[in-house]
C-alpha cells in the first residue's frame, strides 16, 4: 500500500506527519521524495547504508563525425543544443535527458553520457520502541532544476508488498504530481487559516484530477478560524487528525524530534489514522 | 534611480514569507508587488488585488496520437523515455513530457504536439500599488517560465511607473521557480524558522542564491520557539558571513491580521510591525549602499 503526504504549501506539518506516521505503523518505509529539500531524515536520523548517484543521459558529440547540419538542434525542443560549424553546443542543464538528438543525427555523431543530477541514499531508523523503519530519501544537486527523474528513482524503492509512505513536495506543480502518482491514499496536511486553506483548495483540485482517494490532516487546529472544517464538510472531504498547537511539539520539531517521542500516546492516533486509511480502502 | 527589485525567500513555504513580503508591501514607497509563489500564491489574500488584466499562460507541449493516421507500429512507444505511452497506444498527458520525440519520430506523421495552456497571470491594482501575480494551471510544468514571466511583467511595470522598488514574494525550494524568482535581483531576504530543518533548508536557498552571485540577508522569524537554535542561526550566519538582519517573535496577531486580510502593519502598532520597520529600513541602506 502506498500513502502519500501533501500540502498546497511547505511549514504546515507534512513531513510532521509523514515521519509521525511512518513510525506507527509497524514495517513501514518512507520514501521521502521532496527532493528539492528532503527534511525527513532530521526526524528519522536514519543510519545510511547506499548511496547511489542518479543519471540522466546528455548529448556528447563527436566533433569528428559532426557536419554542422543542425538535424539536432531541430528536433530539441528545450533548446539544449547550439549548432557551430562544426560543432555542436550542449546545454547540459537544459537537457531533458528525451534522446532525440542521437537518434535523429544522421552522421551518427552523437553519443549519450551520465550527468549526475542527484543521489539516493538507503538506510534504516531504529525506533526507541524497537521499531525499525526503512529510509529511502533523493537529494537534488545544487543548481539542478530537473527532479522528475529523481522522484522517479526514489519510487523505483516502493515494496509493493508492504507500507510505503511517501513525503511528497509542497506545491501543485509537476513534482508533486509525480510524487503521488500512483497512490493508494493521499492525505493532505494543512492549517486553519486562510493562508492553509488557499493552498489546501489548490491540492485537492490536483487530486480530483488524478482521481487518488484523499483525506484532510489539520494541524495547529486551534489557532486560526473555522473555515477550513466548512469546507471540508461541504465538500464531503474526511477530516483524519486534527493536531492542536502544543509548545512541546513546537519545541521537539524545532530539535529534530517527532511527535511520538515526546507525546506516546501520540503514535495510537497515528495508528489509528492509518488503519482508517486501510480499512477504508478495502471497502 | 534604477529599480532595484528585492525577493523574500525560504527554502520552504509557511516560514512567514508572505507576511513579511506583505509587511515591505505597505512600508516600501513607490513600488510594485510580485508573487512568484505562482504554485500556490497568497499573497493576494493580504493585499486584495483588483485585476486589470488577465493573460493566459501558454507554455510546452503535450502529444496527442491521431488513432486515424497511426499504423499501430508501436516505435513511439519504444522510443518515450518518459513512460507516457501506454500499451494501448494512448498518452498520458501527466507523464508526456512534451519532448516530441515521438512525433518526429513517428512514421506516418500520426502525433501532434498540442501547446498547453498552462495557467494565467494577472495585472493588477491593490491599496499599496500595483500587483503582477499568477496562477499555475493544476499539474502544469514549467512555473519557473511563468516566474520570469511575472517578474519580467513587474519589472517592465515598475520602469513604465517609474518606480524605484519591485518586492517578489518567491518561490519555495530550490528547482526552477526558486532560480527564475532569485536571478537578476539586488538582493535575497532569506527567511526561516529556529527549527533545525529551518536551518537546513535556509543554508540550500543561501547557497543557491551564492551561486547566482546574488546577495543575501537572514532573518528568522518566530524565533522565540526556540532561543537555543535562534543562536545556532545566528551563528552559522556569522561563519558564513551571511548578514544577520533581524528576529521577529511568535506573535499570535500575524494568523488575526491574515484572517482580516490585513498585512500586520496596517493591523498592528506592536513589536511586530516595529520589527518589520528595523528589517525594511535596514534592507533598503543595504541595497542602495551596495550598489553604490
Ligand atoms: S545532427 Fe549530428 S551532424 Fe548534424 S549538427 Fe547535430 S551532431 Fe552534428
Ligand atoms: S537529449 Fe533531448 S533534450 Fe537533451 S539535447 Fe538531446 S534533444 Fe535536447
Ligand atoms: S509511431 Fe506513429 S504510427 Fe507508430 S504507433 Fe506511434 S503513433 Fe502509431
Ligand atoms: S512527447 Fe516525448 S514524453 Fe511525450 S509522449 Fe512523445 S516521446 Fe513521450
Amino acid at each position: 500500500m502506498i500513502i502519500s503526504i501533501a500540502s498546497g504549501k511547505g511549514g504546515t506539518g507534512k513531513t510532521t506527519v509523514a515521519t509521525n506516521l511512518a513510525l506507527s505503523v509497524p514495517h513501514a518505509r518512507i520514501l521521502d521524495c521532496d527532493v528539492e529539500e528532503p527534511n525527513a531524515h532530521i526526524f528519522l536520523k536514519p543510519e545510511i547504508k547506499e548511496k547511489v548517484p542518479v543519471f540522466i543521459p546528455v548529448p556528447k558529440i563527436d566533433k569528428e563525425r559532426c557536419n554542422g547540419c543542425g538535424r539536432c538542434k531541430e528536433v530539441c525542443v528545450y533548446n539544449a543544443l547550439a549548432v557551430l560549424k562544426n560543432d555542436v553546443l550542449v546545454f547540459s542543464e537544459l537537457c531533458h535527458g528525451c534522446g532525440a538528438c542521437a537518434y535523429f543525427c544522421p552522421q551518427k555523431a552523437i553519443t549519450e553520457v551520465n550527468k549526475e543530477i542527484g543521489v539516493i541514499e538507503t538506510g534504516n531508523s531504529r525506533t526507541s520502541w524497537g521499531g525499525d523503519l526503512e529510509f529511502i530519501h533523493g537529494k537534488l544537486n545544487i543548481g539542478q532544476a530537473m527532479s522528475p527523474p529523481l522522484i522517479r528513482a526514489v519510487k523505483k524503492y516502493i515494496d509493493p508488498a508492504g507500507v510505503n509512505i511517501i513525503d511528497a513536495p509542497p506545491g501543485t506543480s509537476c513534482p508533486v504530481i509525480e510524487s503521488v502518482k500512483g497512490s493508494d491514499f493521499c492525505i493532505l496536511v494543512t492549517e486553519p487559516t486562510p493562508f492553509g486553506l488557499n493552498d489546501l483548495i489548490l491540492a485537492v483540485e490536483v487530486l480530483r484530477k488524478l482521481t487518488i482517494p484523499f483525506g484532510v490532516v489539520i494541524n495547529r487546529s486551534d489557532l486560526g478560524d473555522r473555515k477550513t472544517d466548512d469546507y471540508c464538510r461541504k465538500e464531503n472531504i474526511a477530516v483524519l487528525m486534527r493536531i492542536p498547537f502544543e509548545k512541546e511539539i513546537a519545541a521537539a520539531y524545532s530539535r529534530g524530534m517527532t511527535i511520538v517521542e515526546v507525546l506516546p500516546h501520540y503514535r495510537e492516533r497515528f495508528q489509528a489514522m492509518f488503519e482508517m486509511i486501510r480499512d477504508g480502502k478495502k471497502k | 534611480m534604477s529599480v532595484k527589485q528585492i525577493v523574500v525567500i525560504s527554502g520552504k513555504g509557511g516560514t512567514g514569507k508572505t507576511v513579511i513580503t506583505a509587511s515591505f508591501a505597505a512600508l516600501a514607497e513607490n513600488k510594485v508587488m510580485a508573487d512568484c509563489d505562482v504554485d500556490a500564491a497568497d499573497l493576494h489574500l493580504l493585499l486584495d488585488p483588483r485585476i486589470e488584466e488577465r493573460h493566459d499562460f501558454k507554455s510546452g507541449v503535450t502529444a496527442v496520437i491521431h488513432k486515424d493516421k497511426c499504423t499501430q507500429c508501436g516505435l513511439c512507444r519504444t522510443l518515450c523515455r518518459f513512460d507516457a505511452i501506454g500499451d494501448d497506444l494512448t498518452i498520458d498527458p501527466v507523464s508526456c513530457e512534451g519532448c516530441a520525440f515521438c512525433s518526429f519520430a513517428c512514421p506516418s506523421k500520426a502525433i501532434e504536439m498540442k501547446e498547453n495552456t498552462a495557467g494565467e497571470w494577472f495585472s493588477s491594482q491593490t491599496r499599496f500599488g500595483p500587483m503582477i501575480h499568477a496562477k499555475l494551471g493544476i499539474a502544469q510544468e514549467n512555473s519557473g517560465k511563468l516566474v520570469s514571466l511575472v517578474r519580467k511583467k513587474a519589472k517592465e511595470k515598475a520602469e513604465h511607473i517609474g518606480a524605484d522598488w519591485v518586492i517578489i514574494d518567491g518561490s519555495p525550494g530550490i528547482g526552477c521557480p526558486v532560480i527564475a524568482s532569485l536571478s537578476g535581483v539586488d538582493c535575497a531576504l532569506v527567511v526561516t524558522e529556529p527549527t533545525l530543518s529551518g536551518l537546513h533548508d535556509a543554508s540550500r536557498v543561501i547557497d543557491m542564491a551564492r551561486h547566482f552571485q546574488i546577495p543575501v540577508f537572514l532573518v528568522v522569524n518566530k524565533y522565540d520557539l526556540n532561543i537555543e537554535m535562534t543562536g545556532k542561526i545566528e551563528e552559522y550566519c556569522r561563519k558564513e558571513k551571511v548578514p544577520f538582519i533581524g528576529k521577529i517573535g511568535f506573535d499570535k496577531t500575524v494568523v488575526e491580521a491574515m484572517v482580516r486580510g490585513k498585512t500586520v502593519i496596517e493591523y498592528s502598532d506592536g513589536e511586530i510591525t516595529q520589527r518589520m520597520e528595523d528589517i525594511w529600513s535596514r534592507l533598503q541602506k543595504e541595497v542602495s549602499y551596495g550598489k553604490g
